[in-house]
């Protein structure tokens, strides 16, 4: 008899005033009597919406009737058979706009907590179950992968199953991309990466990082010299935005990439590690995305006083629902329908304030968002020390400068079909460096895609 | 990978590393640098190729001692490996085309614009040197500068060489003297190059400056080392590091390069006193 409780389950978490002080996970997970509790929820429907809504189509009713059952190993197994990072996914997903957006429970009620089900299970496998070596018959065919973000790590892991020997090629000194420098370690502990990319590593696919591809060795040089057969670009979106206004070259400005990188990857917060973050009082975060709620809290984490600063209202915040409310139980100020015009500085060059304009929303543009458009007269000051740019990024030009053949669109995206074929032979690509600035399940699902049809494109080939 | 083959000390403050990156060696040109992290909780730093052996599979560098990353470098021995080391990043130097250039370099400044002076050298241009020191005690490179180019001057500031003067006293003098030059290379502290542009902008002397500002990944994506060139934003990690330097906003980029000075000075102080306890023996 399935449980027909309108309401998810609550996940415990620390309380706001606690955890905006540390940089310890915000959520804690479920026991596993909840995770039964609210896998009872699932109704287990004949044509399950939900797998649909997934980018990488986990098998969604066939593992929550496992947890239900209690067979909690044996349900990890079952996301694992389609989702290559599940204590990620379960962590980072927009589930309310993807599987648990379809689900039946949810037109009366609550979804089914599915991200939390999937959470449990990969933490429930990472506490007590054992990475067995899956027997893989080794195909003798060589494939790089460029980037070892989620699009690279997905691909590089489906193929390694097919057999194929797969190098990654890494710029940083550590794999995992966006999932390391960008998400903070309280929404995704790096511990739970780190450990995703060794069960990926033990499945043979080898990391080199420190290696930047179009630099130190060129795509067309890993077809022709080092032997890969295909090369699957996963390099992302990584180049930030400015807004060009002025003051954007005072001290105490940052793009939101400088900023979550100096505390995520390089660990600055932490007096065990070299690289220096300033402190500061009062910090403006410019944008409304999950970057600029990740920023914010990791502002706020350093003990600033932080404001959001976005241009349209709250309707229209991209960022994910359970980001918002997060950061809004940690004192986060949101400024909406509000943007900058001016940093102003001091006589040595700090920051001092911002200067903002209200915005009205008149008619939808291009986007189908309402467009924001100034109000007269309306400036005002916020008084800061630090402003963060959190306006998105475009892809780096390092790879497309670098390869002859390879196609990109005005926005610097690569072109590729749905499968991640590119205009080049043999060249796949996927996830925000053909998408653009997107989410992590999105680029896993492209990474997905284009596994399979590099698979395709070996074995015709041969 | 990564093992440090040499080391010298090149003056009190300066150290030069040979290491050992047959990838990096083997693409490796003049103008583009590495990111360096010595120990894994160290820092990313940036650091000009001043060299390169291609069949040794070497990179060398040449670090000036100012950082708590710099100081664990040179705390570093030959046999030791450097935790990472990326690269070549950066867009090489243009070096064709030009006939007759004079490189300037300042203080450290000099380990960058060697291997530039090199290249042209070796392409049949005429090289005129300037390379400019505090003080003859601090002179470095001055054998494989004099190699590199046709004429050098090597001028301290306090004249304890023979030479005194600024190197723009000597660029100076080199224009009155009817010198035509197709280009001007300055590689040095920011002030420097700030200064050097001044004189050449009123010559009408096409120059180029190498600029060094914070980094964290080099590929373009922290961002940390924009700069306004031309009224335009420029990162100087994939735009750069070679600028047209009357383009560039010194007096911006200067405020900027501060930004991280009072971490810098407590990063010296912790380790001199670090140093003491050891000499205690504590």
């Amino acid at each position: 008899m399935p449980n027909m409780s309108l309401v998810k389950n609550p996940m415990p978490e620390q309380a706001p005033d606690v955890r905006n002080k540390n940089f310890d996970e915000v959520a804690l997970g479920y026991t596993p009597e909840t995770a039964i509790e609210e896998a009872k929820r699932c109704l287990n429907c004949k044509k399950p919406l939900c797998v649909a809504g997934c980018p990488v189509n986990v098998k969604i009713p066939e593992f929550i009737s496992l947890v239900a059952q209690g067979r909690f190993e044996e349900a990890y197994l079952k996301i694992r058979e389609t989702s290559s990072l599940p204590a990620v996914c379960g962590r980072v997903c927009p589930q309310e706009r993807q599987c648990e957006s379809k689900c039946i429970r949810g037109i009366k009620g609550e979804a089914v907590a599915i991200g939390r089900l999937e959470r449990f299970c990969a933490d429930y496998h990472m506490a007590h179950g054992e990475d067995v070596r899956p027997g893989i018959v080794k195909n003798g065919h060589k494939v790089a992968v460029v980037g070892a973000g989620p699009a690279g790590l997905t691909c590089a892991g489906d193929l390694a199953r097919l057999g194929y020997d797969v190098t990654v090629f890494e710029a940083f000194h550590v794999a995992g991309g966006v999932l390391i420098y960008g998400i903070p370690e309280f929404r995704l502990p790096k511990d739970i990466v780190r450990r995703e990319i060794e069960s990926l590593e033990n499945l043979g696919v080898s990391i080199e990082t420190n290696t930047v591809v179009g630099k130190a060795i060129s795509v067309d040089e890993l077809m022709c010299e080092e032997g890969f057969e295909a090369v699957f670009i996963g390099t992302g979106a990584g180049l930030p935005s400015f807004m060009n206004i002025p003051g954007e070259g005072l001290i105490g400005v940052y793009s939101a990439n400088e900023f979550l990188t100096r505390i995520n990857l390089m660990k600055a917060y932490r007096d065990d590690y070299a690289t220096p973050i300033k402190h500061h009082n009062s910090v403006a975060v410019i944008g409304g995305g999950n970057v600029a709620m990740d920023a914010a809290r990791c502002a706020k984490r350093l003990g600033a006083n932080v404001y959001i600063v976005y241009r349209r209202g709250r309707e229209e915040l991209p960022a994910r629902a359970e980001e918002i409310h997060h950061a809004e139980e940690e004192g986060i100020i949101f400024k909406l329908l509000s943007n900058p015009k001016e940093i102003i500085g001091d006589e040595n060059g700090n920051v001092k304030a911002i200067k903002c304009v209200e915005m009205d929303l008149g008619e939808p543009d291009a986007s189908g968002r309402r467009r924001p458009v100034e109000k007269s007269d309306s400036d005002f000051i916020i008084e800061v020390d630090s402003v963060i740019m959190a306006l998105g990024t475009s892809p780096n030009p390092l790879i497309k400068n670098t390869t002859e053949g390879l196609v990109v669109n005005d926005r610097g995206c690569i072109v590729a079909n749905e499968t991640g074929k590119t205009s080049k032979d043999g060249v796949y690509a996927g996830g925000d460096a053909v998408t653009g600035a997107a989410t992590v399940i999105l680029a896993m699902g492209a990474g997905k895609q284009a596994a399979a049809a590099i698979d395709e494109y070996i074995k015709n080939k041969n | 990978m990564n093992k440090i083959i040499e080391k010298r000390v090149l003056n009190e403050n300066v150290v030069l590393m040979k290491i050992y990156a047959p990838r990096i060696a083997k693409k490796a040109e003049p103008g583009q640098f590495v990111i360096v992290m010595p120990s894994e909780k160290g820092e990313r730093i940036p650091l000009t190729i001043a060299d390169y052996d291609r069949e040794a599979g070497s990179v060398t560098i040449i670090f000036q001692v100012v950082g708590a990353t710099t100081m664990e470098m040179s705390d570093m021995n030959e046999g030791d490996e450097l935790f990472a080391f990326t690269g070549p990043l950066g867009t090489p130097s243009h070096t064709e085309g030009v006939k007759k250039v004079a490189v300037i370099g300042g203080g450290l400044g000099c380990a960058i614009a060697y291997p530039q002076a090199k290249k042209l050298h070796s392409l049949g241009a005429q090289v005129d040197m300037i390379a400019g020191f505090r003080n003859k005690d601090i002179i470095i490179l001055e054998e494989e500068m004099k190699a590199a180019s046709t004429r050098l001057f090597v001028m301290t500031d306090d004249g304890s060489n023979g030479n005194r003067g600024f190197v723009t006293n000597k660029l100076e003098e080199l224009f009155e003297a009817g010198e035509k030059y197709d280009e001007v290379i300055a590689i040095g502290p920011l002030m420097m190059m700030k200064f050097v542009c001044k004189l050449t902008e009123k010559y009408g002397i096409k120059t180029i400056v190498s600029m060094n500002p914070i980094m964290i990944d080099g590929t373009g994506m922290c961002g940390g080392c924009r700069l306004t060139v031309g009224g335009k934003t420029k990162f100087a990690c994939v735009d750069g590091p070679d600028f047209d330097g009357h383009l560039v906003d010194f007096d911006e980029i200067i405020l900027r390069s501060g930004t991280y000075r009072e971490t810098e000075a407590k990063a010296r102080e912790a380790h001199c006193n670090l140093m003491k306890m050891k000499v205690k023996g504590e």
